[in-house]
């Protein structure tokens, strides 16, 4: 009975021996790793404003906000939106669970004020005015289903300076009744020119509506199914979003434009999938990211809002588009 | 692991030989270091794998949760066919056991090299979730047939411990990586993969390849597989007494609502910043990491049926408790419950099963029965989802309970009592 507790000794060495080459190697991949240094976060040139009128987008390379044929010289941004006064950057802060730092800037890119919010940047949104600015992230933990995400849809009123942090408190009515549900998600706010109208997509129930909003009545109501990540056009009557015509998961969405005076609908000449909350750069463009050839790059394509013509490239390397009209005279 | 080597005073030391049941069988302990390791390796990548593919990938979460549900259902076969394959006898528990931990560090270095390949990654996590559905039956098939059948519970119990803490640590790990590298996810999958290897190791060094070796550890109690009061063969399900196990646990499945939809309710009710969320899950793991051994040992020494039942009694304590307003007292003792619900009822359950199962068809029998479960459970979850929506939370909470009640009552009739004879 000798042999028993030597077979035990060898095998806590072999264990042991394992272990410290196992664990020991991960070490040196962690502190390699370190040093490679993984993306930082900068703060905006100095010269870097919105003065300058034309398209700005997130460039890919950097990291960081960029004026188009230009250097990147904006802060680092997951997401980026800007329109009248305020520019909106949702940065993902380092560690999990996964926070989401919002970041309200002036035309000048300081900082003045600072939100942070559980989950992973999505969607950002500024009002034309820059008084109203919205925000999208998918919470991870918070969902009942183990599959899928959650989202969270915050609004911030910089006249009022009241934060909503969630919409999901709004009181909700689906085809005229009134509605309750665990499930309520929200996501992809786009403001009217009154600075209190709003669209969104809330999703319930598996499937997904376009819903209207009022900040100020504080209600909202669905207007139609299978609409998400709505784009209201400069003048108010027309929504861009991408609708789901696929269950294909490689390719489930289309974009589409919607009329609101009679809510008829087509389909843009875009036939890709896009998963993006398109962007108006005049009356009659859509911009919006496709995903390029390598993992988490994107380019900027356009098309036609009417249904017409042909997607064109816009930038290679590129998310988060804003057209910046020249400020008006003083 | 502490209380591994002081543990022991039993109820009634007259009736067996000094020494048995005094220790928990080196098996199930190295069995229990598996799974802690493992589940330190599992954890620290599911705790990342959301913000790896949205943000690194930019997958989109529809995408994600299609990766993420697409193997739910294939998991299920998976693990009967592993159950199934390890009963074929010639200690395969051990193999079939090793090959699911082994594939499932083996899917690290798939989700490395796949790089942002949606294929890829799919691919790898499937090999995850496949090694997940095989490895789980016929290991506790291994820890029932390594333990005296009166000290099962106990066992469980610490092998369920055990398992918990490595859930616990796993996230730790992972921002820890996060930390030391600035959001390096590929650092996270490399730990991970060395870290699953390790609990592999484990297991092929610690872990007796059955009744055709040699008892590798020195035990106190032989394998209880070589004195099967049953005739051995692989008619397992068909036991009346196991029937009436999977009927009670499937029953009572379908009448519970989901952990989720309990930790939402709190958070709502409290007020809770979603920052703060995790630490419910968190609350109610470290309670039932607490009792799962005092709660196998109680079960050991008055029967397994009366544990499961009190257990599945918490949870519905825990959902009356939600239909007040919550406030922190209340929610405490939710968690508090709902850590005694698992304490209660998971290791519990295995025990209350394994003996009414002959050895050589144990892990398919066990297998049969968490598949039930699980299947039973994710339509209770679904139920109380829909009954929410169309109801509100707390008619559905309401609804629940009495569903709960009235699954107790039956499950009251149904089971065998499960003390060791």
């Amino acid at each position: 009975m000798t042999a028993a507790p030597r077979a035990t000794v060898t095998r806590v060495a072999v264990l042991v021996v394992a272990a410290l080459v196992l664990l020991g190697g991960s070490l040196g991949y962690v502190l390699r790793a370190g040093q490679r240094g993984g993306h930082r976060v900068v703060a905006a040139d100095a010269s870097f404003t919105l003065d300058e009128p034309g398209l700005y987008y997130r460039d890919a390379a950097s990291g960081r906000v960029a004026r188009a044929s230009g250097p990147a010289g904006g802060p680092s941004c997951d997401r980026f939106h800007a329109a009248g006064e305020h520019a909106l950057c949702l940065r993902a802060l380092p560690g999990t669970p996964a926070r989401t730092e919002a970041v309200v800037y002036d035309r000048h890119f300081r900082a003045i004020r600072t939100v942070t919010v559980p989950g992973i940047p999505n969607r950002a949104r500024v009002s034309a005015s820059g008084q109203l600015l919205s925000w999208t992230t998918f919470a991870v933990g918070d969902s009942y289903a183990v599959s899928g995400f959650s989202t969270r849809t915050s609004i911030l009123d910089l006249r009022t300076g009241y934060l909503v942090k969630s919409v999901e408190t709004i009181p909700l009515t689906v085809d005229g009744a009134r509605y309750h549900a665990p499930d309520v998600n929200y996501w992809g706010v786009s403001f009217a020119a009154d600075d209190n109208r709003f669209y969104a997509t809330v999703s319930t129930g598996g499937r997904t509506h376009l819903v209207e909003g009022d900040l100020a009545a504080w209600s909202a109501r669905t207007l139609r199914e299978n609409v998400e990540c709505p784009s209201l056009s400069p003048d108010g009557s027309r929504i861009a979003f991408k609708k789901k015509v696929s269950a294909d998961p490689a390719a489930p969405w289309r974009l589409y434009l919607l009329d609101l005076a009679d809510l008829r609908e087509h389909p843009l000449a875009e036939t890709r999938s896009v998963d993006d909350q398109a962007v108006w750069l005049d009356g009659a463009t859509l911009a919006y990211a496709l995903p390029a050839g390598t993992s988490g790059v994107s380019d900027l394509w356009t098309v036609p809002a009417d249904g017409s013509g042909a997607p064109v490239l816009l930038a290679r390397g590129a998310s988060s588009p804003v057209g910046i009209p020249a400020p008006p005279p003083p | 692991m502490m209380y591994l080597a002081t543990t022991g005073r039993r109820s009634d030391p007259s009736s067996r030989p000094a020494g048995v049941g005094r220790r928990v069988p080196g098996t199930v302990v190295a069995l229990g270091a598996v799974s802690l390791v493992t589940d330190v390796s599992s954890e620290m990548v599911t705790a990342v794998l959301p913000l790896y593919l949205v943000l690194g990938l930019g997958l989109s979460p529809l995408q994600f949760g299609f990766l993420d549900g697409m193997f739910n259902g294939a998991t299920a076969l998976v693990r009967l066919l592993g159950g199934r394959i390890a009963d074929r006898g010639g200690g395969r528990h051990r193999t079939v056991a090793g090959a699911g931990y082994l594939l499932s560090a083996l899917s690290r270095l798939g989700l490395l090299l796949a790089g942002g390949a949606a294929g890829g990654i799919a691919a790898a996590l499937a090999a995850d979730r496949l090694g997940k559905g095989v490895r789980t039956a016929p290991r506790d098939a291994m820890i029932s047939l390594s333990a005296p059948p009166e000290a099962l519970g106990r066992a469980f119990g610490v092998h369920r411990a055990m398992d918990t803490t490595g859930a616990l640590l796993g996230p730790l790990v992972a921002l820890a990586v996060l930390g030391a590298t600035a959001d390096a996810y590929d650092a996270v999958f490399v730990v991970s993969f060395a870290v699953g290897l390790l609990g592999v190791l484990v297991l092929v060094l610690f872990v007796p390849g059955g009744a055709a070796g040699p008892p590798a550890v020195a035990q106190p109690v032989r394998p209880a597989r070589t004195t099967g009061r049953r005739v051995p063969g692989r008619r397992a399900p068909g036991d009346p007494a196991f029937r009436r196990v999977v009927a009670a646990a499937t029953l009572l499945g379908a009448a519970t609502i989901g952990d989720s939809f309990l930790y939402l309710l709190l958070q709502r009710g409290l007020g809770l910043a979603p920052a703060l969320f995790p630490l419910l899950p968190l609350g109610a793991a470290a309670c039932y990491l607490l009792l799962a051994v005092p709660a196998g040992r109680i079960a050991d020494r008055i029967g397994r049926r009366t544990p499961f039942l009190y257990g599945h009694g918490a949870l519905l304590l825990a959902y009356l408790a939600l239909l007040v307003p919550v406030g922190p007292a209340t929610a405490g003792l939710v968690l508090v419950l709902l850590g005694a619900f698992y304490a209660a009822t998971d290791g519990v359950l295995m025990a209350l099963a394994g003996p009414a199962l002959p050895a050589r068809g144990r892990a398919g029998g066990l297998a049969v029965l968490q598949t039930g479960q699980a299947l039973a459970r994710l339509v209770g979850a679904a139920g109380f989802g829909a009954a929410w929506t169309w109801w509100g939370a707390r008619p559905a909470l309401a609804v629940a309970a009495v569903a709960l009640a009235a699954g107790l009552a039956a499950a009251r009739r149904v089971l065998p009592d499960g003390r060791p004879s």
